[in-house]
């Protein structure tokens, strides 16, 4: 079974491998600040160059309680639980849309704390259960 | 074991095993559906749209599947020849790109009501339109190149290069910040879908299997059946 054949063809296989390997570890390496949909406040504090006039995507929780709705806008906190970043949307959001669950705001950074979003994507998170079961959660919270 | 896939009376055994799934592949399915459909709760954070995930996360983890399969039997054929392997992954492949394209699609339909868009170039999802497009380089070049040895050799490359691809899928939602959700379902640790989702899940995977392997066998058949009229003295 083992020709000289044989193992020529899997030391050949094997230096393909590692090859493709390293060259797709490089070009996720190089890529890597746009493979990340969207940034947190933390990455926002953080970054020495910001970039103003173009448009970012940022992620996080919506804030407990900082959630306010009027007429013309729409007001709410981004949190990572060590940042926070103000945002102003006006526009319909998704049904997802609440208050401690995941958000994706994208529009553009006026300043360090504060951003105008012109589109919300909520996020999903991986919990799955059914109503009954997340009403008892929450009565055993309380 | 080499004699029962060269041998002709392999026919024989596809014949059985067909049989066989035909007929309990249809009341699995009714059962299956109508756990997903209607004995499965609501979620109560998406609602009724939680239902798509049955169709959405089996198709997804067959894509996987396939493709992992085809490129460990590439390895084995670029490594020792064995003509039979061939056909076996010509076999799987446009199940592969069924699937994909399903997990892709039911994903699409979900991310409409759930995110507030239909698409999102996050890792996952463009990781896995990459997988598409593997498999259309896999099947597309036995339907394209003439030469059968020549095809087999590019169809090798392509699956084992994009074999680099689906550890990439599987971790995208961990190692980078992505729209879509990480996994409920862990084969270590515990899961994060509640029981009377997970049944309906796994239901729906298992008959989703046995669809994939109907298919396969009849897939296959025909491949051996080209080969054979091609060329007696391969088989």
């Amino acid at each position: 079974m083992l020709t000289l054949k044989v193992k020529k063809r899997a030391s050949l296989l094997t230096l393909i491998l590692i090859l493709t390997v390293f060259a797709v570890f490089l070009i996720l390496k190089s890529l890597s600040d746009n493979i990340l949909y969207f940034k947190s406040p933390t990455d926002i504090k953080t970054s020495e160059d910001l970039i103003f006039n173009k448009k970012i995507r940022v992620g996080g929780m919506v804030k407990k309680n900082s959630l306010k709705i009027n007429s013309e806008e729409i007001k709410f906190v981004i949190t990572d639980f060590k940042n926070e970043l103000n945002v102003s949307y006006s526009g319909t959001v998704p049904n997802l849309f609440t208050e401690e669950k995941g958000v994706v705001a994208e529009g553009k950074l006026q300043d360090k704390k504060f951003f105008v979003a012109d589109r919300i994507l909520a996020k999903h998170d991986e919990n799955y259960m059914p109503p009954e079961l997340k009403e008892i959660i929450k009565e055993d919270a309380k | 074991m080499l004699k029962f896939f060269t041998n002709s009376n392999i026919f024989f055994w596809i014949e059985k095993l067909t049989n066989f799934i035909n007929s309990i592949f249809f009341v699995l399915l009714l059962v299956a559906i109508s756990f997903a459909i209607i004995f499965s709760p609501p979620d109560y954070l998406q609602g009724d749209s939680v239902r798509i995930m049955y169709v959405h996360v089996p198709a997804a983890w067959i894509g996987l599947a396939s493709f992992t399969l085809i490129a460990l039997i590439s390895i084995l054929n670029f490594i020792f020849k064995i003509k039979n392997l061939m056909l076996v992954s010509k076999s799987i492949a446009p199940i592969g790109l069924m699937f994909t394209c399903l997990a892709i699609v039911t994903g699409s339909l979900w991310g409409q009501p759930t995110w507030g868009t239909f698409w999102a170039w996050d890792a996952r999802i463009t990781s896995m339109l990459v997988l598409a497009i593997f498999y259309l380089l896999f099947i597309f070049v036995h339907k394209f190149i003439s030469g059968e040895e020549k095809a087999n050799k590019i169809s090798n490359m392509i699956a084992i290069i994009g074999f680099i691809n689906i550890p990439i899928i599987k971790y995208s939602v961990e190692w980078w910040n992505t729209l879509h959700q990480p996994a409920s379902v862990k084969i270590l640790g515990s899961n994060t879908i509640h029981s009377s989702m997970l049944v309906p899940l796994l239901l729906m995977f298992f008959v989703l299997i046995l669809y994939c392997a109907l298919i396969f066998l009849m897939k296959y058949k025909t491949e051996i059946i080209r080969i054979k009229k091609k060329n007696l003295k391969r088989l």
